[in-house]
């Protein structure tokens, strides 16, 4: 139990006025304030991105990597999410949002729409010959792996083995590249232009595999300035050319019932949001979601483009990509995957994820079955003696997640506000 | 074993409260996911809590669910005050279900509650008196070897 879990955020305890926000935003409680400062509890921390959101003092940094990681390869390539595309929507296309990314430093700029188009492709594959309990749970959020893995371990089994579109886009790409140039793969660099901070940690720390393909992210707050600067200098090209290659199925990936859409489902759900994904996981355990196919479920509200690393209102990013969605449609675009291809591709099992997703749940209150009960018992009795009204100035979320610290030895009961005539008679005492 | 490696809690549940329907599952899974039980087990566990539950939101005036935990097997029993089954035989069989239309219509009484419930238990018992009430009895046993 005591493997060490990677995050994609860091506190700053300069920054930290200990103001709680992050602590009462945090949807698994994983953050403690101890002695006026945020800390986090590894095991429990899903990396989300919902404290950096709440944290008023900037004292939650995320951790991804700056433009100078770049250098450490011979030949370095971008992979925009689509969100980037919902930055700038109707306004500026994705050829030259590419264009302009090359201008930054990369040798190379890719779509990573079309994998996302080839993946809806594989998973209308697998869901068609998948006979097993159901729904199937998309695994393109990271935050949502790790949710389940961490809060919902029986539902492990209904995550869909296939990889996610950066994952494929970035092996494929490598593979091209390093025939191409005659150059080794590991010296081309995949970098992942990421809306959220969690992708970082999918990278550094993959759920079901050793390593990932991409090998490091850039955050599009850190991109987006620079990249402003750097498209005013791109030649104008024409409209129907800086949109031919992108693909219409792949770009909806950017938001919430994107992947729904492409998958012509009989039953399925497209869910935002970490509260609402906790109802509906709740709902799939107690097997009342049976009758669904394939559920699509995103930590951030709206899917990628509300990523916590993003620059646009989340609102006017999402009727963005609605927008450039539409235009595709009516300019006739056809860039799409070939479905045929995909289905060789898939036989090989070139879309298959590497390796197993395992469960992490939570140490339980005891190692021995016995103790772990009577320490809930314990953990009911303290819960019983709070005001339950969550105040959280004892430095825990709430009342439960304070009884359970005191039970596990790790806050004093006499932490409580509402327990200070004891700690006066302890002082007296 | 002695009683303070048992842990006992019941809840109560009344009939037509849809609303809350499934808060006692939620809550019964929060306390074995605490208490490291056996992801498989948590989730047979919280199927047949909710497939009782809803019988008894659906069928039953009020009902009282308990749960029993010791280190050798969990334990859950709803008895309930309400109608009663005639045949429980008939009522075991998977398709068969006395829910009205407007149950239906909220997805539910699609016959599979009981049958349900005891295909995921590792004992079941059921009793029922017509007009009285019915009571059901599910263990899950536990491997005591390691816990987490």
């Amino acid at each position: 139990m005591s493997q060490y879990y990677y995050h994609s955020i860091r506190f700053d305890t300069q920054k930290c006025q200990g103001r709680m926000k992050c602590m009462r935003a945090c949807p698994t409680q994983a953050i403690r304030v101890r002695g006026g400062k945020a800390a986090i509890i590894e095991e429990r921390c899903i990396d989300c991105g919902e404290c950096i959101n709440a944290c008023p003092s900037g004292a939650i940094v995320p951790l991804t990597d700056p433009f100078g990681e770049l250098t450490k390869f011979r030949h370095t390539v971008a992979i925009p999410s689509p969100a980037l595309y919902a930055q700038f929507g109707r306004e500026i296309l994705p050829g030259k949002i590419l264009a302009g990314l090359k201008k930054l430093g990369f040798d190379d700029a890719f779509d990573l729409a079309f994998a996302c188009g080839e993946v809806s492709f594989a998973i209308q594959e697998y869901l068609r010959e998948y006979k097993g309990p159901k729904p199937l749970i998309s695994n393109v959020c990271p935050t949502i792996v790790r949710l389940i893995q961490v809060k919902y371990p029986d539902l492990i089994d209904l995550i869909i083995p296939i990889d996610t579109p950066r994952e494929i886009a970035a092996k494929d790409i490598k593979h091209k590249k390093s025939k191409q140039y005659g150059l080794p793969e590991k010296e081309i660099g995949a970098f992942y232009i990421t809306p959220c901070p969690v992708k970082m940690i999918s990278i550094r720390q993959p759920a079901e595999k050793g390593k990932s393909y991409l090998d490091g992210a850039l955050s599009i707050t850190d991109v987006y300035g620079p990249l402003l600067s750097a498209m005013e200098s791109v030649g104008k090209e024409s409209f129907r050319k800086a949109l031919e290659s992108i693909c219409i199925l792949g770009i909806g990936w950017a938001m919430v019932g994107g992947i729904c859409r492409t998958l012509r489902l009989k039953n399925s759900l497209a869910v935002s949001g970490l509260t609402e994904i906790i109802k509906v996981f709740d709902d799939i355990e107690r097997g009342k979601l049976r009758d669904i196919d394939f559920v699509e479920a995103y930590s951030c509200a709206q899917g990628c483009v509300g990523g916590s690393l993003t620059v646009e209102n989340i609102y006017s990013s999402y009727n963005k990509i609605l927008k450039l969605i539409e235009t595709l449609e009516f300019e006739k675009i056809k860039a799409c995957p070939d479905i045929r291809q995909v289905r060789k591709l898939y036989a090989e099992k070139y879309f298959s994820l590497e390796g197993k997703i395992e469960p992490r749940p939570l140490t339980p209150l005891d190692k021995d079955l016995g103790k772990a009960i009577q320490k809930r018992k314990e953990k009911e009795e303290v819960y019983e003696s709070l005001p339950k009204i969550d105040c959280g100035a004892c430095g825990s979320p709430n009342c439960l997640t304070f009884a359970e610290d005191v039970v596990m030895g790790k806050a004093q009961l006499t932490d409580c506000l509402f327990k200070i005539p004891e700690r006066i008679k302890q002082n007296e005492g | 074993m002695g009683d303070e490696n048992e842990l006992s809690q019941t809840f109560e549940i009344l009939g037509g409260d849809f609303g809350r329907a499934g808060s006692v599952s939620t809550k019964v899974k929060e306390i074995l996911k605490e208490i490291g039980i056996d992801p498989s087990v948590i989730r047979r566990a919280a199927i047949v809590t909710y497939e009782a539950e809803m019988n008894a939101v659906m069928y039953a005036r009020k009902a009282l669910f308990t749960l029993r935990l010791t280190p050798g097997q969990i334990h859950l029993k709803i008895e309930d005050e309400g109608p009663g089954i005639a045949d429980i035989d008939l009522a075991m069989q998977e398709g068969f279900s006395t829910a009205t239309d407007e149950m239906r219509e909220m997805g539910f009484g699609a016959g599979m509650g009981l049958p349900n419930i005891k295909k995921n238990a590792d004992r079941f018992l059921i009793s029922s008196l017509v007009g009285k009430g019915t009571m059901l009895s599910v263990y899950f046993y536990l491997n005591q070897e390691g816990n987490g």
